[in-house]
């Protein structure tokens, strides 16, 4: 679970970054609403994953998958 | 999320329309390769209010107004106004006084950079390889674990000061009372109609707004994530107001006599690296900054305060760069800004790593 709440661009997307590095099949990212949910969607989907966003009410839990 | 396909399409079309109306505002009044500046535009906005008294640049730029007005109005129909704020406001507004004084040494922001290379002008070729050595200054930070803080939720009004602002300076323009003070000649003196100017920042601030538009989000993400969506809206923006140039014939190459640029290569160069470092450690150039301000970012309408103050001291203090070139307490003030921008990326990369809740994320 990376916790990016708050946290402007690019950071959310380094955190994510750093955390896929050990190379797991699932991860978690709660993200604030906006430039920060696409950004790190993006992101997870340019490296192989499919990402599900929840919506939790101006912040979102960014399930990301293989 | 099946319409991310359509995104770069999206900020190509949209850099593009930028483009074709930041070069049509020179010709339908704007000084040229200026139909948009950040930078020259609050620092226009600064000197309308009598924040400082260089007679050339005073004018309530209705450019800015609009572009946060439409950011506001856009973030709000996509249920994406927040207020929030409160990381490093200080920080972010010192960052904000000095990305100033180094737009002011080059003589424009990132957005004009591109203006000025789309109107031929070759000085804006220093400021560009400056911009990019800055920006990986600032990757080198960021890579690091550099991070100012998070931000929190802040009661909504809060979120709604820079709009408000904005609305007010509106006003101002169109009343225009006897303490507001605009050019007679210079710079300031030269704007396009009220309507036109104010519809022209109304539309790139929705579409800055809804595209996430960023000079320096282009380079960085390039270098961070080999993402190139940002670049893609940088350079739909440079070719659609080289092609306008050309059409209209406002093109010519060379470095001398460009309209409001001066021809010090080096320090064309160095001011851009200090707006390049300070901008990817704020998270955004001027134009996203004006844009978060208006999407209910208080840091970030800190950090155009600190804009504001910046043009305002460099026009007070003799900091700001003429067509003659810079002045030498210019050159001074952008290397004091490069060491103060040094110093605020080590505090926030190496000095507070094991804070509790900064980039540190939890396994």
């Amino acid at each position: 679970m990376v916790d990016a709440r708050g946290l402007s661009c690019p950071v959310p997307v380094i955190m994510t970054q750093k955390a896929m590095k050990s190379g797991e099949d699932y991860y978690e990212v709660m993200v604030d609403t906006g430039a920060p949910v696409e950004n790190v969607t993006r992101y997870a989907q340019s490296q192989g994953y499919s990402v599900e966003a929840v919506d939790k009410g101006g912040e979102f839990l960014l399930k990301i998958s293989k | 999320m099946t319409e991310k396909k359509n995104d770069k399409l999206f900020i190509i079309i949209a850099g593009l329309v930028i483009g074709v109306i930041a070069a049509a505002l020179a010709f339908a009044g704007n000084p040229k390769n200026m139909g948009f500046c950040i930078a020259c535009f609050l620092r226009d906005t600064a000197g309308g209010l009598g924040l400082h008294k260089a007679p050339p640049v005073q004018y309530i730029r209705p450019e800015i107004i609009g572009i946060v007005i439409g950011a506001f109005a856009a973030a709000n129909v996509k249920k994406e106004f927040g207020s929030k704020g409160g990381s490093a406001p200080m920080t972010r507004f010192a960052l904000g006084f000095f990305v100033m004084v180094g737009c002011l040494m080059f003589l424009g922001c990132p957005f004009r950079m591109i203006l000025r290379l789309a109107g031929g002008d070759l000085n804006a070729v220093f400021g560009l390889v400056g911009f990019v050595i800055g920006i990986f200054c600032g990757i080198f930070f960021l890579k690091n674990g550099y991070s100012l803080k998070r931000t929190y939720t802040l009661s909504q009004g809060e979120g709604c000061w820079m709009s408000m602002i904005e609305v007010v300076l509106l006003a101002l323009l169109l009343v225009k009372p006897a303490f507001i003070a605009f050019s007679e000649e210079g710079p300031g003196s030269m704007h396009a109609a009220i309507a036109l100017s104010l519809g022209a920042g109304l539309v790139v601030g929705v579409l800055a707004q809804r595209t996430r538009l960023c000079m320096v989000g282009g380079t960085r993400d390039l270098v961070l994530f080999k993402e190139t969506r940002l670049l893609w809206g940088f350079l739909a923006i440079l070719v659609a107001a080289f092609i306008t140039n050309i059409v209209l014939g406002g093109f010519k190459l060379g470095m001398a006599e460009q309209p409001v640029a001066h021809t010090d290569g080096l320090w064309n160069a160095l001011g851009m690296l200090l707006v390049g470092f300070a901008c990817v450690l704020l998270g955004g150039c001027p134009l996203r900054q004006l844009v978060m301000s208006g999407e209910g970012n208080a840091d970030s309408a800190v950090t155009v305060l600190g804009l504001i103050v910046g043009a305002a001291c460099c026009h007070n203090f003799g900091l700001a760069s003429s067509p003659e070139g810079p002045t030498p307490a210019g050159k001074i003030a952008v290397i004091i800004g490069i060491v103060v921008v040094l110093c605020i990326g080590i505090v926030n990369t190496y000095v507070k790593e094991k804070a509790a809740d900064t980039a540190t994320d939890a396994a």
